[in-house]
């Protein structure tokens, strides 16, 4: 991406203002190429530790009158039991899944506030590997638990409706098959990467944006780096929010579709 | 001023996704001031036709950093 118009105002006294671009992402700190050991992987290494520190050290002496971090733990754990687990997959045979949707929520949770926390300040999830790799989790697992309660033939026929006449079904066949297998993934995939991902290139860009002009810049330009400054705090804040709202809808959509291969019509 | 036309492109995909995420919450904001107490099922529906909508721009996004 090449953002030039903000590049030619910046260049005011030589120099030259470097955009932020898709590259700033990759951070090898060890190594180089395919097994390089990457920011991202040391965050998510770092992240892993701290959740389970967190929740073994908090549950660990559970007392009937929660402390602070067990109230953390116990409300964050009633939030994916009953409000995403309970009400979607519904009473029967949410239990079973409990596990996994905790998991993925406070993964993704953690790993996305990352994303401001000061000495940290990278979210894992903007490179594209780590949500698929949560998302094969998902889609393996939908599709297993759906094939494995009616057989893989019948779970072919069940993708369309029952009581449509014959001269459809061909047409909805492939793309209800599209929708299973292709569209269903990627969508999940790509909308906690896209929103990571973005997110925190906004940031990038107000941030070293305001810094360069606030420096190099002539009077008019500083009012505009502490204007571009102001607008990344602003953003921030709503960063947050999009991080809660993505750990949130990662989980729910992952219980829906676990839900839709439970019930017998998809 | 030179620039990547993809990006434009983006723009033109996040009309879609914008007045279909508007009309949603829209809906939601008028299920939740009729009926109060509807509130916790509305929104969990609310936030996932809001993700499904928002998928389309998140393809646009994706789809203007990979043609560029």
């Amino acid at each position: 991406m090449s953002l030039n118009v903000l590049g030619s105002l910046a260049m005011a006294d030589g120099g030259g203002f470097e955009t932020p671009t898709t590259a700033d992402f990759y951070q090898p700190l060890l190594f180089d190429g395919p097994w390089a050991i990457t920011r991202p992987a040391v965050v998510l290494m770092l992240s892993v530790g701290l959740i389970a520190w967190f929740l073994i050290a908090t549950t660990k002496r559970a007392a009937i009158v929660p402390g602070k971090g067990q109230w953390v733990t116990e409300s964050a754990y009633g939030f994916v039991r009953n409000g995403i687990a309970r009400d979607i997959i519904g009473s029967k045979d949410f239990l079973r899944f409990v596990p996994l949707l905790f998991t993925m929520f406070v993964l993704i949770l953690v790993n996305n506030l990352f994303g401001v926390i000061p000495p940290i300040q990278y979210p894992t999830m903007s490179r594209i590997g780590i949500p698929i790799a949560l998302t094969l989790v998902v889609y393996v697992t939908y599709l297993y638990i759906g094939m494995k309660r009616v057989g893989v033939g019948a779970y072919f026929k069940n993708l369309v409706p029952a009581g449509l006449p014959a001269w459809i079904v061909p047409v909805i066949f492939p793309l209800e098959l599209i929708t299973f297998f292709i569209t269903r993934p990627l969508t999940l995939a790509l909308r906690l990467f896209g929103n990571m991902f973005a997110g925190h290139l906004l940031l990038l860009l107000f941030i070293t944006g305001g810094e360069y002009m606030i420096i190099h810049g002539g009077i008019g330009l500083k009012i505009a780096g502490v204007g571009s400054f102001a607008m990344a705090f602003v953003l921030t804040i709503f960063e947050i929010l999009i991080e809660f709202l993505q750990a949130y809808i990662f989980t729910l959509l992952a219980a829906t579709y676990i839900a839709g291969s439970l019930v017998d019509e998809h | 001023m030179t620039g990547n036309i993809a990006i434009l492109g983006y723009g033109l995909s996040a009309i879609g996704p914008g007045v279909g995420i508007g009309l949603i919450f829209a809906a939601y904001i008028n299920g939740v001031a009729r009926q109060p107490e509807a509130r916790g099922m509305l929104q969990s529906i609310a936030i996932l036709g809001f993700a499904l909508a928002e998928a389309l721009a998140i393809f646009g996004l994706v789809l203007a950093f990979v043609f560029k």
